[in-house]
């Protein structure tokens, strides 16, 4: 019971503030807003007992991304970009897009819901204490099973860095 | 009904030790930096062969309290043009970050807040890096512009160096093999040898990166005060204001705690599993009761009759602690039949000294730097982040971890793993020192006629 009034607290937050950082004008409360919602989502993950997803999300969204967000919020002149027009152009796209993603979600958990243990994971199958060290189990299968789509993965980071780099570089 | 109160029993029995230690540490730090302020203003003084503090108690001993009670009482000031939901938030924000972060720290076995948090140590470092949104909201909210530009260089400052910081982390955390704060320092008993031995260059860099992520002296740039006043914290007064500066020290506390952890050997004593050395354990009574004795020796040129008696108090205190410390080592010489009893005991008790001693030391340094090095040029600072400590961090992860193959390899462990790092480590060294000079001679090729560009 405790388990879903706090799933359904980060819930709130997570989606309220989703709705808050499109909606607000000023640029710095809609990443205060972002902040949140990361935030509540990684609550979501720790609920799930999934710990190295929540701490790498605050490490590596909050810390990292969203550090540099309001740095460059901070550094642009946004009294000019306050007075375009920002999201408003493709307002129906939006709309038929996030539609056919909420029939998607709905249908996945409308046709899983009588079938347990099959598509939609349930909740607390295995007590906590008896579940496998998160961070040991996330390390193991990326190095064995899952290697070579790491390897793939990493790859392409460091090709967009050093792709950063160069285009730095060009400009002085 | 009785499902609620059967639900309410079992979130008390889980949750009421966690809650009463957090609201234990929520009450008791602001003391204990209060102290820490004051322990720095006579380091302070005497490097600068003054007195410090010496007004309120004896050798002013009561001042952080005055302090407390001034900063309490003033006048909270919120500028005109301020964000006011921002400007509220953000000092809020800064110390609940840090405060949060204390509780993944484990002082010592049994004092833990959040008992074996599996990613424990990314779960202090990940916390308390999101202090930073503090300091740049309350810059950006202050709406002035020394505040934006103190807010503006912690936050490129936070970036670059926790890169660093979270490299040298890497070293330490490739010998345990864990991220759980119990079972690092556990590793480093059972290795008999602390990580900050195996891998040097990765505690130097770890103390330089802690040093810029805490935005202490000498690279306390957003707040250099001959450039931006105060910077990030200009606009803030009173309250407000303190509750920056409690987040600012508490932050040392936690960047010296994981170094400690993870470096040091946390609470365990030098030696631990030494049997000839175990003579250490007498280290912490004796000093505590020295600093007893000397404290009745100042007692009769106490000015006062006040000064005198809380002076008497103080190394009462003092013998207090030297007794609780003495009685685990002393019992089991007396009554050997009690060892095997005393020995949670000990463990609990002297583990707490150590690791308190550690930290202690390890702030000490702080200070120390703070006082003797002169302040960085900003264009400075980031050279020597990403010139330097970063590049050379990546490489000592390379290099230990391949000392680590060769360990493996050979069934080294223990002291005998020195013989794979220790190479690593002088390798390290000299790439390090070959990167200073290539830094130096870029530095020289480049036409030196810009004025430096301190605003980042």
């Amino acid at each position: 019971m405790l388990d879903q009034a706090i799933f359904y607290l980060f819930a709130g937050v997570a989606v309220v503030s989703a709705i808050l950082t499109v909606t607000r004008r000023n640029a710095v409360h809609s990443a205060i807003f972002l902040i949140t919602a990361l935030l509540a989502t990684a609550g979501i993950f720790l609920e799930l007992r999934a710990e190295f997803l929540f701490i790498v999300q605050i490490i590596l969204y909050v810390g990292g991304i969203m550090v540099l967000f309001v740095f460059v919020i901070m550094l642009v002149n946004l009294d000019v970009a306050v007075r375009q027009l920002q999201f408003a152009r493709q307002k129906w796209v939006g709309l038929l897009i996030s539609l056919a993603l909420a029939a998607q979600v709905g249908l996945m958990l409308w046709s899983s819901r009588k079938i347990p243990g099959q598509g939609v994971p349930v909740l607390n199958a295995v007590p906590a204490d008896k579940l496998p060290p998160n961070s040991e189990e996330v390390a193991k299968s990326l190095f064995s099973s899952y290697l070579l789509p790491f390897e793939i993965a990493s790859v392409l980071l460091l090709v967009a860095m050093i792709g950063a780099v160069v285009m730095a570089k060009k400009r002085t | 009904m009785q499902e609620v109160t059967q639900a309410t029993m079992e979130f008390m029995k889980q949750y009421w030790a966690p809650l009463v230690c957090g609201l234990a540490i929520v009450a008791v730090l602001p003391l204990i930096v209060g102290y820490v302020v004051l322990v720095e203003r006579k380091i302070m003084a005497d490097m600068q062969a003054r007195l410090g503090p010496m007004r309120v108690g004896p050798h002013g001993l009561l001042q952080p309290i005055a302090d407390a009670v001034k900063l309490l009482i003033k006048e909270d000031i919120i500028p005109d043009d301020a964000d006011k939901l921002v400007f509220w938030l953000a000092p809020v924000l800064s110390v609940g970050a840090a405060l949060l972060a204390m509780a993944g720290l484990a002082i010592g076995p049994a004092f833990q807040i959040a008992q074996d948090i599996n990613v424990g140590i990314l779960f202090v470092v990940g916390v308390s890096a999101m202090g930073i949104f503090g300091i740049v909201l309350g810059g950006w909210a202050s709406n002035s512009h020394y505040s934006l530009m103190g807010a503006l260089r912690s936050s490129a400052q936070l970036v670059s160096y926790e890169t660093a910081a979270g490299m040298a982390l890497v070293c330490g955390l490739l010998f345990a093999g864990t991220l759980n704060v119990t079972s690092i320092v556990e590793a480093q008993r059972n290795q008999g040898i602390w990580f900050g031995l195996l891998a040097p260059v990765a505690l130097f860099t770890y103390l330089v990166a802690s040093i810029a992520e805490t935005n202490r002296a000498p690279f306390d740039l957003p707040e250099a005060e001959s450039e931006l006043v105060a910077g990030y914290m200009t606009e803030f007064s009173g309250f407000r204001w303190s509750l920056y500066f409690l987040a600012e020290y508490t932050n040392m506390i936690v960047v010296a705690s994981v170094a400690t952890t993870l470096f040091l050997g946390g609470w365990l004593r030098p030696f631990s599993e030494t049997r000839w050395l175990n003579f250490i354990d007498f280290f912490p009574p004796l000093l505590t009761a020295v600093i007893g004795v000397y404290c009745l020796m100042r007692t009769p040129k106490q000015p006062a009759r006040v000064q005198q008696l809380f002076m008497l108090a103080v190394a009462g205190l003092c013998f207090a602690v030297a007794a609780v410390l003495a009685s685990p080592v002393l019992v089991p010489i007396a009554k050997p039949s009690l060892a095997a009893a005393v020995r949670p005991f000990y463990a609990g008790i002297h583990g707490g000294f150590w690791f308190i001693f550690k930290v202690s030391a390890y702030i000490y340094f702080f200070m120390w730097l703070r006082f003797t090095l002169p302040r960085y040029r900003f264009d400075q600072l980031m050279r020597l982040g990403w010139h330097f400590l970063i590049p050379l961090s990546i490489i000592n992860v390379l290099l230990i971890g391949i000392a680590m193959i060769v360990g493996v390899y050979y069934h080294l462990n223990g002291w005998r793993l020195l013989l794979a790092t220790l190479p690593a480590s002088i390798m390290a060294l000299i790439i390090a020192l070959f990167i200073l000079a290539l830094d130096q001679k870029g530095e020289a090729q480049k036409a030196p006629s810009r004025a430096p560009d301190s605003y980042a």
